[in-house]
């Protein structure tokens, strides 16, 4: 059973880029939300499969908090937040979806060639998957750069976040438990943020376009 | 100098030498006979066919003897032609003999009176163009290569323009010349580099030399900006589209068939043979540029109106693609990977031979669709299929072939390059192991994008329903051009059944250029060709077409026997609205709409919207090629500001001319006393 | 090529023409199950089919020679696909004939063809058909191709019954890239068989027909004909598919057991296959032709980011 446990993390970081990919090419923000909940649970059963594996128990608790945190917390929250604010759709974006998808292979291609020859010299059982988490971790970014409306960039930087994580536990078999308490009190404080801010926006522009935003600067 | 050796003891290149003779001679004949049509188109032009089909035996019993060397005391006093027959240029050879067979066949056809062009004249320089062509893959020298490469830009700039009474056609003629020049100094300086300073001009001398890195690169990107701007490769590419519709049809048979790759040749030659040292980033380089113009021409292709138009954007895609085999060839040699190499290298020839019979063959089908409506454009043809079916069933394999489409010649040598790309884990440079499957897709799509135009000019040209009343008289082709266009489909189909001998053709000529060869591995398999082994890959293109054969076959005769064959003839569905004209198919603008929508970025878009409340509403939309107001508009135009500047020199009054001698004397003698 | 060769040829051809209208039938009554309407018979496409035959061909007045013999190349190349793909058996005769590469040709040519022929009616909807077809098909067909390659990448060949065996012997190995080829397979197969959320192929609107609109002018057995390649077509994809991403249970050469046992497993693993596809068809809804490029471009990137992660991953 050993010998799979290469594979099974290599199909979880799989999974997680066809997560990425499919989000930066979607519309609808439920079905964004969904996404990222999903690869939320592929991150919880790759990181216990890798405590599994590794017999080191710290990755058992931080999937432990990754469940809570990304795949039902925050997934439940943004859900109330978009029926309170009534945003479904996501029309604009800054290029188009084939655009998009076109910088989304380039930005692939980059991080593969990035991680190569680290991945060759790896020793841990999942260090080839590092190059597929850098991958995700810029898609993320690019989804956060070319959406107009605030739910899915507060989604894109998520998701960003679950890249990292996802980077640090394959590659470095984790992170020092300090370290990862923290990350998930940052994040969780971020998205309280970005909550309310997007409640402050939505009272003073009518909507979530954060082009309203542009309406600030002092000309 | 000897007396001439016995006939029967003359090498392949005396005979090739005949071939130019000869057809230098039927062109002076073709002079001395300037106004007799009949006796041209008759007699002169079969007469140069038969004498391709000698070149092209000759080539082909010289691709397997060994390289022939010889010097012709023609020329200056000092530098004499050094010519050199070998495996390289026997391919070519076979390549222009066999196309030109087919081509001069339809052309004594074709030709009809009152051209602008008297018809001797037309002769001469059409077989000017042919013997110039060979002559360029026989030279040894820069000298002789220089003189036939000229020769060639000359006598077909003279063919372009042959109804030179119409602007738009003398035009076009200009912008070729004018590229055609821009290429030819890129050629001049790489050559110039190349000798290394020995004063040296013939080959043997510049394969002799040891160039360092910088040089040598020099050398390769103008040989690079030099051949591509005669093969139409992006940015020079601009010409194309203009020079080939304005041609007559066998004349742009010949350029679209052969002269392009002429030009692909003379990249060969300089980078695989002249110089001696590979650099990796020479193939990234060839691959990328093969690549873009690959996707550039196969998308403006798409979008085209009128049908030599869209061919020749066909041929630019299908010289990018050749272009971008070779980039993967010379990568693969500069990392020492034999094998490989040659497997890319087999391919792109093997693509070089295939298109030039099928893009000849369709130009010369859109020749007689000319000739029998007298329309070039897509809107105003349909339904000829019923008129001209002569030119439509021939027609109809070449465009399959063009889509790549098995069991045809375009099929193989697509097959044999993707297997190329397949094989290549194992780069030592992990950027350019990742780059290799991104561009095996790009090429995938570029062909399927080539079967939406093939499917888009048969379809519109010869199905449906004509959308002109005049199209009923469309005349079918007469016999010459029946028979020249048959010996073209006969090469189609042939190089598509048999890729084993033609691998064999092939394998003397990558020997040659990177030491490697398929022959081995392909020749004992018979009907089966397979690159590597057996487990790896193979193809049966025989079998393949037998097995569609015989299920048609069977199908058919299943068919009638348990059923019956009867049927009816019925006006077509019409949803209920009676009023259905042939105006209401698809015009060639609205098939390549999905194109134009998905690639906008690529074109330069003019679009004319009618207003809501425009009495006569109007709809035009125009696509411009935008690299022509990026690049050709901008360049002319500083070319002109510069040359006016310089022009002010020009002052016209002869004081000022006597003061331009008196102060360069005293300049001279200035320079002198130091 | 031995005996037991070339009966398993045999086999695999009369089988797939047998079981190709039997599986368009259970995918037709699954997806009328799913709807909650009363579903057709089983057996209604071999019905369909004879009574086809049985009619006079109506056809148009200038429709061309090309128009009359395209059902017959179209019914010819589907056939000639279903020969060498390992249904039941890997030991083919044909198969050195025509390895993945030439089977995506063999599937431009039958598009190629039917868009031709459906040129050259000259009505309205045949050339909107031809060019719909033609959008679908240059996009659809390099994504299939990449498809192939991933595997043909992980098995260092591009032969589909090496493919196969090399699969079905290898331990229990997940590819990662395996997965990003069987989404990207997943939405072409879609696209290429007509199915919805591409194409409904029970729509009777003219303007939303893709496959539909070329076939508009075909009566009685030229579209019988066209029918069965339509069913050979969808047989032919499954079975790519599952020799793709379930290979096991196909029998291999000198084993006449084995032949026996990859019947009833081929048929099992069909009919999980058409239950999923009738359960995507009925929870998808047809999106907008000008959505459709954006669909197979997904799974075209989808499919390159497959060939890429084998290179990271260093198979192959």
């Amino acid at each position: 059973m050993i010998k799979f446990a290469p594979q099974l993390i290599n199909l979880f970081a799989t999974l997680i880029l066809l997560l990425s990919f499919a989000m930066i090419s979607q519309r609808r923000i439920v079905t964004l939300i969904n996404l990222f909940m999903i690869q939320g649970a592929a991150l919880v059963a790759a990181s216990f499969l890798l405590g599994y594996f590794t017999h080191q128990p710290d990755l058992y608790v931080s999937g432990v908090l990754t469940m809570v945190l990304k795949v039902i917390f925050i997934p439940w929250m943004l859900h109330r937040v978009i029926r309170k604010l009534n945003v479904r759709w996501d029309v604009e974006t800054l290029f188009n979806v084939p655009t998009t998808m076109l910088i989304g292979i380039g930005l692939v291609i980059f991080s593969f060639s990035l991680a190569l020859p680290i991945s060759r010299l790896s020793d841990s059982i999942a260090g080839g998957s590092l190059g597929i988490a850098l991958a995700c971790v810029f898609l993320s970014f690019m989804m956060m750069i070319t959406r107009s409306k605030a739910v899915p960039q507060v989604i894109g930087f998520l998701s960003m976040e679950n890249g990292l994580i996802f980077a640090a536990t394959t590659v470095t078999n984790g992170m020092p438990m300090i370290v990862e308490f923290g990350i998930a009190l940052d994040v969780l404080v971020g998205v309280l943020i970005l909550g309310v801010f997007m409640f402050q926006i939505r009272e003073k522009f009518d909507n979530l376009d954060i082009h309203n935003l542009e309406a600030l600067r002092e000309d | 100098m000897n007396p001439l050796p016995a006939i029967t003891d003359w090498v392949h290149l005396d005979w090739v030498l005949v071939v130019v003779v000869a057809w230098l001679a039927i062109g002076f004949m073709g002079v001395v006979a300037l106004r007799r049509f009949r006796f041209v188109a008759v007699v002169l032009f079969p007469v140069g066919a038969c004498f391709s089909l000698l070149l092209m035996a000759v080539a082909l019993s010289a691709a397997f003897s060994g390289t022939e060397t010889a010097v012709l005391p023609l020329g200056l006093p000092q530098l004499p032609f050094h010519l050199r027959l070998d495996s390289l240029s026997a391919y070519f050879l076979l390549l222009i003999g066999g196309v030109s067979a087919g081509v001069s066949a339809f052309a004594a056809g074709y030709f009809r009176q009152g051209e602008g062009t008297p018809p001797g004249l037309m002769c001469l320089e059409y077989h000017l163009f042919l013997a110039s062509l060979s002559m360029v893959v026989l030279a040894n020298d820069a000298y002789i290569f220089m003189v036939a490469w000229e020769t060639m830009a000359m006598s077909s700039f003279f063919l372009v323009i042959a109804n030179h009474r119409i602007p738009e056609i003398r035009h076009a003629g200009y912008l070729y010349i004018l590229v055609a020049h821009i290429g030819a100094l890129g050629i001049l300086l790489c050559f110039g580099l190349l000798q290394a300073n020995t004063g040296d001009y013939t080959f043997a001398n510049m394969r002799a030399q040891h160039l360092s890195p910088f040089w040598a690169s020099t050398a390769f990107v103008l040989a690079v900006f030099g051949f591509g701007a005669k093969a139409g490769v992006l940015p020079l590419h601009a010409w194309l589209p203009e020079a080939h519709p304005a041609a007559p049809s066998p004349v742009s048979a010949l350029m679209s068939g052969v002269m392009l790759k002429i030009a692909l040749y003379g990249i060969l030659r300089v980078s695989f043979d002249l110089l001696q040292t590979r650099i990796w980033w020479w193939g990234v380089l060839l691959m990328a540029v093969g690549l873009a113009t690959a996707l550039f021409g196969v998308v403006f292709s798409t979008v085209q109106v009128e049908m030599k138009r869209l061919l020749a954007y066909s041929s630019i895609e299908n010289i990018g693609l050749m272009c971008a085999g070779f980039g993967l060839s010379l990568l693969f040699s500069a990392y020492d990977m034999k094998a490989l190499s040659a497997l890319a290298l087999t391919a792109s020839m093997y693509h070089m031979l295939a298109h030039a019979f099928f893009k000849s063959l369709l130009f010369c089908s859109t020749g007689a669709v000319m000739h029998a409506t007298g329309e070039r454009s897509l809107g105003k043809l349909g339904g000829l299929m019923r008129y001209m079916p002569w030119v439509a069933w021939p027609t109809l394999v070449g465009a399959l072939a063009c889509a790549g489409l098995p069991p045809f010649g375009g099929f193989v040598a697509e097959w044999m390059l993707l297997q190329s790309f397949l094989f290549t884990t194992g780069l030592p440079n992990g950027f350019l192991d990742m780059l290799v499957p991104v561009m095996a897709a790009l090429i995938a799509l570029i062909a399927a994008l080539s079967g939406y135009t093939m499917v888009k000019y048969f379809g519109v040209i010869f199905l449906g329903q004509p959308r002109e009343e005049s199209l009923s008289h469309a005349h079918d082709a007469g016999s010459w051009e029946r028979l020249g266009m048959s010996w073209l489909v006969a090469g189609c189909v042939l190089l598509g059944l048999f890729p084993n001998q033609v691998i064999a053709i092939i394998d003397p000529v990558t020997q040659l250029l990177v030491h490697a060869g398929l022959a081995h591995t392909v020749a004992d398999n018979g009907w089966l060709l397979i690159p590597v082994n057996v487990e790896r890959a193979s193809y049966a293109p025989a079998i393949f077409l037998l097995g569609i054969l015989g299920s048609f076959a069977l199908a058919f005769l299943l068919v009638r026997k348990l059923y019956h064959g009867r049927m009816r003839r019925v006006p077509p569905w019409d949803c209920g609205y009676p009023w259905q004209t042939p105006r209401m198919q698809d015009t060639a603008e609205g098939f390549g709409q999905p194109i134009r929508q998905i690639f906008e970025p690529f074109f330069r878009l003019k679009r004319h919207l009618p207003k809501a409340f425009d009495e006569q509403p109007s709809y035009k939309v125009t696509l411009e090629d935008p690299l022509w107001y990026w690049l050709y508009l901008p360049v002319a135009t500083l070319v002109e500001r510069v040359s006016r500047i310089i022009g002010m020199l020009q002052q016209g009054r002869i004081a000022v001319y006597l003061m331009y001698s008196f102060v360069t004397l005293i300049v001279v003698l200035l320079v002198v006393k130091r | 090529m031995s005996i037991l060769g070339v009966l398993s040829q045999l086999l695999a051809l009369v089988l797939a023409l047998l079981l190709a209208p039997l599986l368009t039938g259970w995918v037709n009554q699954w997806r009328a199950r799913l709807q909650n309407k009363s579903a057709p018979g089983l057996l209604q496409p071999y019905r369909m089919l004879h009574k086809l035959f049985n009619k006079d061909s109506v056809m148009a007045e200038h429709a061309s020679p090309l128009y009359r013999t395209a059902p017959y190349v179209i019914f010819s190349c589907m056939l000639l696909a279903s020969a060498i793909i390992p249904t039941i058996s890997t030991d083919l005769p044909l198969s050195p004939a025509a390895d993945a590469i030439a089977l995506v040709g063999l599937f431009g040519l039958a598009r190629v063809f039917i868009s031709l022929a459906a040129m050259d009616v000259g009505t309205a909807f045949g050339s909107m058909g031809a060019r719909r077809e033609m959008l679908v098909g240059f996009l659809a067909e390099p994504a299939l191709l990449m498809v192939l390659f991933c595997a043909s990448m992980i098995t260092r060949s591009t032969s589909l019954t090496v493919i196969v065996e090399t699969l079905a012997h290898r331990d229990l190995a997940i590819y990662p890239s395996m997965l990003l080829a069987g989404v990207a397979f997943t939405m072409v197969s879609l696209a290429e068989n007509a199915r919805v959320p591409v194409d409904n192929p029970e729509t009777h609107l003219e303007l939303t027909m893709i496959h539909e609109s070329m076939i508009l002018e075909y009566s009685a057995r030229h579209l019988a004909l066209l029918e069965w390649a339509a069913s050979l077509k969808l047989f032919a994809y499954s079975c790519v598919g599952l020799a793709l991403f379930f290979p096991w249970g196909v029998a291999e050469a000198n084993s006449p057991l084995a032949l026996f046992l990859a019947l009833p497993v081929l048929i099992f693993k069909l009919a999980i296959g058409g239950f999923l596809l009738a359960l995507i068809e009925t929870l998808s809804a047809k999106m907008r032709i000008f959505r459709v490029p954006e669909f197979l471009g997904t799974a075209f990137l989808i499919a390159v980011i497959g060939l890429l992660v084998n290179v990271l991953l260093g198979v192959g």
